[in-house]
């Protein structure tokens, strides 16, 4: 029993660092209804910035590099927003996604010619050891990336409900033209959704980089979004956690429970069935806005 | 009497095609300070796009639109113009459904009051004083049209004529120059319609907003607006209080039936 436990925990941790991942794709869809594919890669792109701040190019210590991933961060969101969104602003929505693809390849090469290609571990001091609760063993490691995602997600529900842009965010996610009404300004909106994403996709970058180190496998992370996102719905914030802990803890519990009599290696695409279920059920997830037209 | 003040806005010689069809074609009119101003036609006018060219989501192919004397640029943005003083609401409703209504009306408060809700860079926080002085501004507003029942009830959630209120209610919070409103009594029975007229009335008497509104209801038209502007198939076909667009033969012909 004790054993189910240590496998569920530690699939909800890892769920939690995919919920990073995942909400930076959930942030820049509510505001620019844009689906980034550019997001994984953007995490990359940070923590190979870090890397490069502290151990390749600079020797910072750790809050000066983390300052200056986020300053890099910032220059590129704006760089993206200002290249790629606004001249396809009034564009179909498909034609904007081919162009985060655009900047996906763009970043992962910047990202290969200014860093290169090899793997590198990042070390940044994060206790790793193992305590047992409870009978169940749980690693410091893990731990502290889901203090730090919570503590992440609980300031942009802050940010969100109590401060003013973060109104003016939601209203533009909710209604452009009604927000164009009353005076929001779409383009500094955009800026700003693109700029928090920036930092959210840093959060993960660093947490996934000192997971498994800084490759450029860490895109394909953003894979493991994809189902987060379908089974928690794209644009609820709540969805996204909730349904990153469930597909965390549930291919940790699919591929050690389940794995063993389909012959293992499941949990790749455990979490896609899930969502397959999921979608059969509630087609905008769990927590998605459900699009009533009116007739 | 309207004649003598300088108008509020005044759109001259406005055309606009799309496709193949002339939307409106060289169409002038003038709003004056503190009046009710009605713009009627059948449907397929041209109304909601005159509409759409005084608000800024549409760029005339010709002619301009004076604001407040000045002539509009250009390359103006629909935010930009709003935060000039223009608020609207819209004919298939623009709420902002996953808000509450003190939500979608904070909305509509805040980001007029600030010239431009990101003018301070990022502005992470919000000031305590300044936020309470909104507050009290937006309750009188919710007392006003008489929504303070429902005030926590997300937007999604509320009757067709409550969600109307409360599109004008968010619009009422931008304390704007121009009020324009876009079939604000469309699909309500007669008790909700006098409901609204009263408060379209009470905005302009005693709150002394100047509102231009488009409405198919000829009865609340004829009684609640200062003149009359009538549009058929993109061209303006007459212009002149309540009286004189009712005995005018061109209205009666296209739009009126019989004379009243």
């Amino acid at each position: 029993m004790a054993f189910f436990f240590e496998v569920l925990v530690s699939g909800l941790m890892v769920g939690i660092m995919y919920s990073l991942v995942a909400l930076g794709f959930s942030l820049i869809f509510k505001a620019s209804d844009v689906f980034n594919m550019a997001q994984g890669a953007m995490s990359l792109f940070a923590s190979l910035a870090l890397y490069g701040f502290l151990e390749q190019f600079f020797h910072f210590p750790f809050w000066l590099a983390f300052l200056c991933t986020v300053g890099v961060m910032t220059i590129i969101a704006y760089v993206i927003v200002f290249v790629v969104l606004k001249p396809l602003v009034a564009r179909p929505p498909l034609m904007l996604f081919m162009a985060t693809f655009g900047v996906m390849y763009l970043l992962e090469g910047f990202g290969q010619s200014i860093y290169g290609t090899q793997a590198k571990g990042l070390e940044i001091g994060i206790p790793d050891n193992v305590y047992e609760v409870a009978g169940i063993l749980i690693s410091t490691f893990d731990l502290f990336f889901a203090v730090i995602a919570a503590l992440l997600v609980g300031g942009l529900a802050w940010f969100f409900q109590k401060t003013r842009n973060g109104r003016a965010l939601r209203a533009v996610s909710d209604d452009h033209e009604a927000a164009l009404s009353v005076g929001i300004p779409l383009l500094k909106a955009w800026y700003l959704t693109w700029v928090i994403a920036g930092v959210v996709a840093t959060v993960a970058g660093v947490a996934w980089g000192t997971r498994i180190g800084v490759q450029f496998s860490l895109s394909l992370i953003a894979l493991k979004a994809l189902p987060i996102l379908i089974i928690g719905g794209i644009d609820s914030i709540p969805g996204v956690i909730i349904a990153g802990l469930i597909v965390g803890a549930g291919e940790n519990l699919g591929e050690v429970f389940i794995g063993p009599y389909v012959g293992g290696g499941i949990q790749t695409f455990f979490p896609y069935l899930m969502a397959l279920v999921v979608l059969y059920f509630r087609p905008y997830g769990l927590f998605g806005k459900e699009i009533v037209e009116r007739v | 009497m309207n004649e003598k003040k300088e108008p509020l806005l005044r759109a001259e010689n406005i055309t606009i095609t799309f496709g193949g069809l002339k939307a409106l074609n060289n169409v002038s009119l003038e709003i004056y300070p503190g009046e009710i101003m009605a713009i009627i036609g059948p449907n397929g006018a041209g109304k909601t796009t005159m509409l759409n060219v005084i608000n800024g989501f549409y760029k005339p192919d010709e002619g301009s639109i004076f604001f407040e004397g000045k002539r509009r640029s250009k390359d103006l943005k629909p935010n930009q113009i709003a935060a000039q003083g223009i608020a609207r609401t819209f004919q298939n409703l623009a709420l902002f459904k996953g808000m509450s209504t003190l939500g979608n009306i904070m909305v509509g408060r805040t980001m007029k009051m600030h010239s431009n809700p990101f003018s301070q860079g990022l502005y992470w926080g919000f000031s305590q004083k300044e936020e309470i002085e909104h507050r009290k501004k937006v309750e009188e507003i919710i007392d006003f049209l008489q929504i303070a029942n429902i005030r926590r009830t997300p937007a999604s959630m509320l009757p067709y004529g409550l969600q109307k209120r409360v599109e004008l209610a968010r619009a009422l919070a931008a304390e704007p120059k121009l009020l324009l409103l876009d079939e604000p009594m469309a699909g309500m029975n007669l008790e909700e319609k006098e409901d609204i007229a009263r408060f379209v009335l009470d905005a302009n008497e005693e709150l002394g907003y100047t509102i231009a509104l488009i409405e198919h209801d000829m009865g609340v038209v004829m009684d609640i607006c200062d003149r009359i502007v009538v549009l058929d198939f993109g061209n303006k076909i007459a212009e002149g209080t309540p009286e004189e667009v009712k005995a005018t033969p061109e209205v009666i012909k296209a739009y009126l039936g019989t004379a009243e």
